[in-house]
């Protein structure tokens, strides 16, 4: 942290004053001509977890926060999308109808009891976890606890719920057909991931699957999914280590696991690597936009390159100050904004570049992006770069543990891949240490630029023909109707 | 950057936040964040609030000015002058801009909406030097490095953004046909904060300067500093950095007609695969006496799962797949709306009919008492969760200072609310929702036949 401080400051544009500065770095005779000079930045307080185990199974991670009478409680059953298996969509299902209808309670009552307590109970299913999430005062935790132990261990699946539930999601799925950031995704999933792959098709389903959803279906994926054995309470607020523990024995003390574990499937393929650019275009007609997504396998979270690669990244696309916000935003005007990055999921999700362009652009556009992908690779980046990068990742982090929420939510996502809140720290300095050459070095294993799938969704009628003269790779043209079948 | 969900139509949508008691009298904590505020000779205001439970800063201003401000011909100027406020300013020559900020592990945006233009930087605790600095420098000494090349860029990226945000969105241009409906020609709300490609297309440098002089003045301008800070040391620093920086000149608000909204068809045709109706009437300004219980009221209709709209429309019959209610009052004028998308296959006419149903009950019958209290516990919950992000308290610091005078009005604001009776939801949906209205139709391509009609019967 020192270091990374000391490199900060020797890289700002400012000069110091040639008078002393007083605490806060402005002199009485201010000189406006340059930036001032900063004091030090504050050091990293990692949060203190306390750690309990429910005698049933479940752990518990707390985090006292006196700061408001409020408290979140994050219940992670691990698993998620990842138990699908050919159920595309089944877990995010499951979640989605644990608060319709729990206990004794009808979705309406359940969630209108829950509102009169001023409580927030929401539920769903990322690829590695599903998760209920509830967030109230200090003085309604019991009621709303109550609430939430019905949600997790008495849903109803009443059967005119799961018919209402999947109806509005074969309606969402219809809608995809004219949303153009979700055409896109199906495109990435169905590119990359062969058939087997379980990201190949959608965490929130297709209409093949969710159309055969019904009552029984769903309460065997409950059961085979939500289990004492794989849950963790993380919990953040105005509470005690002793009085949670207290407080969520008496309602999960007695979760017992039933009917036979659901496991995800064995994966037996790998993601596709292109050989050479291939070019997958799906047509939007009267787009005025081209929504362009560049794909290539990612990488593992737990790769002792990460912080590298997420220095990489910063500078290739992952700040407003980047070399293709730069380019393509700021320079040419081709779109209101292009990012880049790595999806970390439980296996490796795609490396993506991501933008809306205008449509009589999307020709130029693509040859900018792998101008810039090519550059980051062949070319060390600059020490200004290097370090505004490092600084913007490794400064950034006590911002991001304000709330209770944001405490949770990091000290979860930090235990999928069973690190430590305390590594925080640790991260910190690594950031830090990250050099030009393993920026590039990173650069060459990761980021794509020879072999790479290329996905578009706009006008063919327009772009097409401009997209087969770059000569960039091979073209050929998805429908619709197949992606989102 | 256009417009963003404010407080009350946050409120209105509401995903049920925190609640400070259950009980019908309960008093709570009352909510406090204490601030100082200054005025400089120039009629700068600072106000600056303290809050040590993590080592960051933001620093939040606000200019008075908003795309209600504009001029039919010019719309979408005070958004397209938000994003050449950050093309540098003679101190700090673009690009510094963010690279200083990143460089100090500080984040940066800006948004405009028909009031006010804001712009906040977040960040380690010892960056608020380099945020005030900034600032400054681009209120006091950005004029002359504007040239026609920025305008030029800047007019393209905001054009995409409307693209993306607008143009390439299923039912993206409903609300440039609402805001043009609900308000008569003229009015500062009947066009949207993103403007027309052909208004974008003709703004000049000329304009731009025009605008900057008049609208980017200190005497025009708040800002809110929040976090791990003190204040003494804060108002030193901007007075040394802001005071020389000369007083604008006065200029006139836009005037708002009085104005009575006749029943108004309106139908589009879009690439959608469900048809979508809004309805949409005239409201009230903020902070005025119907507006609280306008958003209990939107509250009651769709805030919650088992809300009027939602049992009625998505529950008890298979009608629609979502709905909502807006109270979308703004500073000089105010509109409801009711959104709601149909289910396959059910005519717009029909979801019409179900909506009024609705509103003729709760107009003739009020709320019950604990469909009230739990809209109240709900909002309150809403209030305290709000307090948590130090860079949340400076954005709504702002807007109650621009709207009451006073920043710290958060349990006034809340009181308002407790103040609302079932008799007054009654009243406002009486006054506001029962009368004339514009009905707006998106239909996929073709299926007119789909769309509402004018109501038989009133």
């Amino acid at each position: 942290m020192r270091s990374l401080t000391v490199a900060v400051l020797a890289t700002l544009v400012a000069v110091g004053f040639p008078r002393a500065a007083d605490a806060q770095g402005v002199t009485p005779t201010f000189d406006r001509t340059r930036a001032p000079a900063l004091g030090p930045a504050p050091t990293l307080t990692v949060p203190r977890v306390q750690t309990s185990t429910l005698a049933n199974g479940p752990a518990i991670r707390l985090v006292e926060q006196r700061e408001l009478p409020l408290v979140q409680i994050i219940l992670s059953v691990a698993g998620g999308a990842r138990l699908d298996r050919d159920d595309a969509g089944l877990i995010s299902f499951v979640a989605n109808l644990l608060d319709e209808g729990a206990g004794t309670r009808d979705a309406n009552a359940l969630q209108g009891e829950l509102a009169f307590l001023g409580a927030s109970l929401s539920t769903g299913a990322s690829w590695d976890a599903t998760t209920i999430s509830l967030k109230v005062s200090r003085r309604n935790l019991d009621a709303a606890l109550d609430l939430m132990a019905d949600v997790v261990l008495r849903p109803t699946f009443a059967a005119s719920e799961v018919t209402r539930q999947r109806d509005l999601r074969l309606a969402a799925l219809l809608q995809q057909k004219d949303q153009p950031a979700a055409l896109a995704s199906l495109a990435v999933a169905q590119t990359l991931f062969p058939e087997g792959h379980p990201y190949r098709r959608s965490a929130s389903g297709d209409s093949s699957t969710t159309a055969r959803l019904d009552s029984a279906t769903v309460r065997a994926a409950y059961q085979g999914a939500i289990r004492p054995e794989r849950a963790t309470f993380y919990v953040v607020g105005d509470i005690t280590l002793d009085e949670a523990r207290t407080a969520l024995e008496r309602r999960f003390g007695t979760w017992r696991a039933s009917g036979e574990e659901r496991r995800p499937a064995p994966v037996l393929v790998t993601t596709q690597r292109a050989s050479g650019v291939r070019l997958i275009l799906v047509d939007k007609p009267g787009a005025a936009q081209s929504v362009i997504n560049v794909v290539s396998p990612g990488v593992e979270r737990t790769t002792g390159d990460y912080a590298a690669i997420e220095v990489m990244n910063t500078i290739l696309g992952g700040s407003f100050s980047s070399r293709l916000n730069t380019l393509l935003r700021e320079t040419k005007g081709y779109t209101y904004g292009i990012s880049s990055g790595f999806a970390y999921r439980p296996l490796p999700g795609p490396f993506t570049v991501s933008t809306a362009v205008r449509t009589d652009v999307t020709d130029s556009s693509l040859v900018d992006i792998f101008r810039e992908l090519r550059a980051i690779r062949e070319t060390q980046v600059s020490d200004a770069e290097l370090e505004r990068a490092k600084a913007y990742l490794g400064l950034a982090v006590p911002g991001d543990l304000e709330t209770i929420g944001q405490v949770a939510s990091e000290i979860a996502t930090l235990a999928l891949w069973n690190l430590p809140i305390e590594y925080l720290a640790e991260y910190v300095q690594r950031v830090g240490q990250v050099s030009a050459a393993d920026v590039q070095r990173v650069a060459r294993a990761f980021a794509p630029a020879e072999n790479a799938w290329v996905i578009v969704v706009g006008d063919l009628a327009k772009i097409r023909a401009p997209i087969e003269r770059l000569g960039l790779g091979t073209v050929t043209v998805r429908e619709v109707g197949l992606l989102t079948r | 950057m256009t417009s963003r969900l404010r407080l009350r139509r946050a409120l209105a949508a509401a995903m049920i936040l925190l609640g400070l008691s259950g009980s019908a009298d309960a008093q709570g904590t009352p909510l406090r964040v204490p601030t100082t505020v200054d005025t400089l000779p120039n009629g700068l205001t600072l106000i600056v609030h303290e809050d040590r439970s993590v080592p960051v800063v933001t620093t939040n201003v606000w200019y008075h000015v908003g795309s209600g401000d504009e001029r039919p011909g010019r719309t979408g100027f005070a958004h397209l002058f938000e994003h050449l406020m950050f093309m540098g300013s003679k101190h700090a020559p673009y690009p510094q801009f963010d690279r200083l900020l990143e460089a100090a592990g500080a984040g940066n945006n800006g948004s405009t909406t028909t009031d006010r233009t804001n712009y906040y930087e977040s960040g380690p605790a010892n960056a608020l030097p380099l945020m005030l600095w900034l600032e400054a420098d681009r209120l006091g000494w950005m004029l002359e490095t504007m040239d026609s090349a920025k305008v030029d860029l800047q007019r393209d990226v905001v054009k995409n953004e409307r693209r993306q945000s607008y143009e390439n969105q299923p039912y993206g241009l409903a609300f440039e046909h609402l805001a043009a409906a609900i308000y008569p020609k003229g009015h500062p709300y009947s066009w949207t904060t993103i403007g027309s490609m052909a208004d974008l297309s003709a703004a000049s440098l000329d304009d731009v300067k025009g605008f900057f002089r008049t609208y980017y003045a200190p005497n025009n301008a708040t800002i809110v500093v929040a976090g791990d800070v003190r204040a003494d040391s804060v108002r030193a620093m901007v007075r040394t950095m802001f005071a020389e920086i000369p007083r604008g000149p006065a200029f006139t608000r836009p005037t708002v007609p009085p104005f009575t909204l006749r029943d108004t068809v309106v139908t589009l045709e879009d690439r959608v695969q469900l048809p979508r109706l809004y309805l949409a009437w005239h409201g009230v300004r903020e902070f005025s006496r119907d507006d609280a219980a306008l958003d209990i009221a939107a509250y009651i209709l769709a805030g919650a799962r088992n809300s009027r709209l939602t049992k009625a429309l998505v529950q008890d019959r298979p009608l629609a797949t979502s709905v909502n209610a807006f109270n979308s009052s703004k500073r000089l004028d105010g509109d409801v709306q009711i959104v709601a998308t149909a289910r396959p296959g059910v005519h717009l006419d029909t979801l019409q009919r179900a909506i009024d149903a609705e509103l003729d009950r709760l107009a003739a019958q009020g709320p019950t008492a604990r469909e009230l209290r739990q809209a109240l516990n709900s909002i309150e919950a809403g209030f305290l969760s709000r307090l948590e992000l130090s860079s949340g308290k400076a954005d709504q610091l702002n807007a109650y200072y621009y709207a009451t005078g006073t920043p710290d009005y958060f349990q006034q604001d809340l009181d308002r609310y407790r103040a609302v009776r079932a008799r007054d939801v009654q009243r406002v949906v009486r006054t506001y929702l029962r009368g004339g209205r514009v009905t707006l139709s998106v239909v996929p391509q073709g299926r007119t036949t789909l769309a509402a009609t004018a109501r038989a019967t009133r």
